[in-house]
């Protein structure tokens, strides 16, 4: 084991993966000589040189649009845009380009890229800098959806993204990259849609994505203490969702909270509800909760923003609310 | 028309080219006078001497980015007429197995990216090739077609801002045909030409005649010769027309507001029947292999209809794949 943060554990990830396919390629604003916004590519520059880590003018359409043709003709782009709202910017180019190509041309083509951009509030980033835009792309069917939670996690689901033959949108969490993690020597890549029990429990199921199943499992740490025992189930990735892990555990407890960063109105925990609700009906012994962002913009100042952001108090409470 | 100093096999290329995107479109047109097409198509008639011209000037593994009116693109890298129309009708051996149609045709076995239903969306995934090419070290280009309504998008600014400060080797072709649907370029621009803008990135900009396929060819090909050497992006700007409205069924009334006449003026220009009277006057093709070269085609037409009205629709379960591996 050893000692790494997160943005350590990112950029550990790219220089594996580089290391073994020269067709992977970074590109994005401040990736190079900066080694990233978020420290997440520290050194790549250095070692792989300009055509293989790119600083791209402030353009998320075109340098987007750039990597969809890198990957139709041989590469394994990674693009990463600077903050997960930036997806708007990029919108056409994710949404009705790469998300499409496979199907619109009836399997010929493939799409092999993937978009890191990081998600979260607590930052006093205030209402563009601060979203966490997972439940928007899971809408759309083409693009794969990754929500990593600690270090280890980050690191072999991206090795895994850039493997895949279809665009990835990985999204890493902002308050997460300077946070220290123990992980292994050696990471294997982790499979897509296949969830993973944080932690076993039987008396309530708590499904969680990226910085929220770390909370979770710090909200089921001081309810044990209380005589209640929390199953966390880290998702891993939204689309493919891993419908079998969530359902079991359900039978097993009864009782379902789903914590994720996106707001709450069609968000992922509303999709994830409606997903198994069919399935779980008869097992449920209370009604499903979620933990989500307010219907709101982010706000700017910390007693505005703090509050609403779902937080381990939040969990806990709405764990305590259904038990 | 500069016909003299051409070889008769190069006319008769180019003239086959054209006379096939000719006659391929206007029975895409039959097909949708006859009720047999879904959706609607975008014609490219009377553009034909652009993708000629600029694809004569190309290698078999370059690159193509193309646009909502791509069928000439298409026609001129050799794609197979008989699956672009069974794709246009919805069939099961179309390009796309029936699931993109006119507006989507990919051949990627001919270098073509995909034409693009979003204007200007295709500019960055050309230049994206065209990085490609350039991290690879081979010696392909890229080509982005798009319309002068794709120039006012930003895509077309942050792909050529990128391009010439990358040196990629990638050659833009603006097809002027004056209208975005309905909105004349002189009501939404401040320039005559559209290809003076690549003054702003610091990269060659042409205007050429989009009727005179010879004109078209030369310019791209030195355009084209530039990029392979290393030297990086143009901007051409053909002036052209066409002879349809934005799509099948689209009167195209507006195109008379202020010159009733507009469209009469460009078809005397008919690139297809230009290229072909000044071949006749410099007795490089007799009218004999003009009637070979027409029957031959007409063949290859009517197989390729036929094929696609027999071609079966695909199965509905085809809905459900190739949205992932």
């Amino acid at each position: 084991m050893k000692t790494l943060t997160y943005a350590q554990a990112v950029c550990e990830a790219l220089d594996e993966e580089m290391a073994k396919d020269d067709k992977v390629v970074l590109l994005g604003e401040d990736v190079a000589f900066l080694g990233g916004n978020f420290k997440t590519s520290v050194g790549l520059y250095e070692k792989y040189g300009d055509l293989r880590v790119k600083d791209t003018p402030i353009s998320e359409a075109g340098f987007t649009g750039l990597a969809i043709g890198m990957a139709l003709t041989g590469l394994r782009p990674v693009v990463e845009l600077m903050f997960s709202d930036f997806l708007l910017v990029a919108a056409d180019q994710v949404i009705n380009q790469a998300a499409k190509i496979r199907y619109m041309s009836g399997g010929q083509a493939n799409v092999p890229m993937v978009i890191r951009t990081p998600i979260g509030a607590g930052r006093s980033s205030a209402a563009q800098h601060s979203q966490s835009m997972q439940a928007m792309v899971s809408h759309f069917p083409g693009l794969k959806v990754v929500v990593p939670s600690n270090a280890a996690e980050v690191k072999g689901l991206l090795k895994t993204a850039i493997r895949d033959n279809d665009p990835v949108i990985f999204f890493e969490h902002k308050m997460e990259y300077n946070k220290k993690f123990e992980i292994p020597d050696i990471v294997e890549p982790i499979p897509f849609g296949k969830a993973r029990i944080a932690r076993e429990g039987k008396d309530i199921t708590i499904v969680a994505t990226s910085s929220l199943v770390m909370k979770s499992e710090e909200a089921a740490e001081k309810l044990e203490k209380e005589g209640i025992s929390v199953e966390v189930i880290d998702l891993r990735t939204i689309v493919p969702f891993d419908k079998e892990t969530v359902i079991n555990s359900v039978k097993k407890t009864g009782k379902l909270v789903i914590a994720d960063e996106s707001y709450e109105r069609c968000g992922v925990a509303a999709e994830i509800a409606a997903e198994i609700f069919d399935e779980v009906f008869y097992y449920l012994d209370a009604p499903i909760g979620r933990v989500s962002t307010p219907n709101v913009p982010l706000p700017f100042s910390p007693a505005l923003e703090f509050p609403i952001i779902p937080s381990v108090d939040r969990i806990y409470n709405k764990i305590k609310e259904l038990i | 028309m500069k016909v003299k100093e051409y070889s008769k096999k190069q006319l008769t290329e180019f003239y086959e080219t054209m006379y096939r995107m000719r006659r391929f479109e206007e029975e895409v047109f039959e097909f949708y006078k006859q009720g047999l097409m879904p959706g609607l198509a975008h014609l490219y008639m009377g553009e034909e001497a652009i993708a000629t011209g600029v694809c004569a000037a190309l290698k078999n593994d370059d690159y193509i980015g193309s646009t909502h009116r791509g069928h000439g693109h298409l026609v001129a890298r050799g794609a197979d007429i008989k699956r672009m129309m069974a794709e246009i009708l919805g069939k099961k051996d179309g390009y796309s197995k029936g699931k993109g149609g006119s507006m989507h045709i990919m051949a990627l076995d001919k270098g073509i990216l995909g034409a693009n239903g979003i204007v200007g969306a295709e500019i960055p995934i050309a230049t994206g090739a065209a990085f490609s090419i350039k991290y690879r070290g081979t010696d392909q280009v890229a080509i982005s077609f798009f319309g002068e309504a794709a120039s006012n998008q930003g895509t077309f600014h942050e792909s050529l801002n990128m391009a010439s400060a990358w040196k990629l080797p990638v050659v833009y072709i603006i097809e002027n045909n004056l209208y975005g649907i309905s909105v004349d370029i002189r009501d939404v621009a401040n320039v005559v030409d559209i290809a003076d803008r690549a003054s702003a990135y610091g990269i060659p900009g042409v205007v050429v005649n989009g009727m005179d396929v010879t004109e078209v060819y030369e310019t791209a090909k030195k355009a084209i010769d530039r990029a392979r050497e290393g030297e990086g992006p143009t901007l051409i700007e053909c002036k052209t027309y066409r002879w349809q409205g934005h799509h099948v069924g689209d009167p195209a009334t507006y195109r008379a507001r202020k010159d009733v006449d507009e469209k009469e003026k460009w078809m005397k220009k008919c690139p297809v029947k230009c290229l072909k009277e000044a071949a006749a006057i410099y007795k490089k093709i007799s009218k004999k292999e003009f009637d070979q070269i027409e029957a031959k085609i007409e063949e290859e037409i009517q197989e390729a209809v036929q094929f696609a009205k027999e071609n079966p629709y695909p199965d509905v379960q085809e809905s459900y794949t190739d949205v992932f591996e």
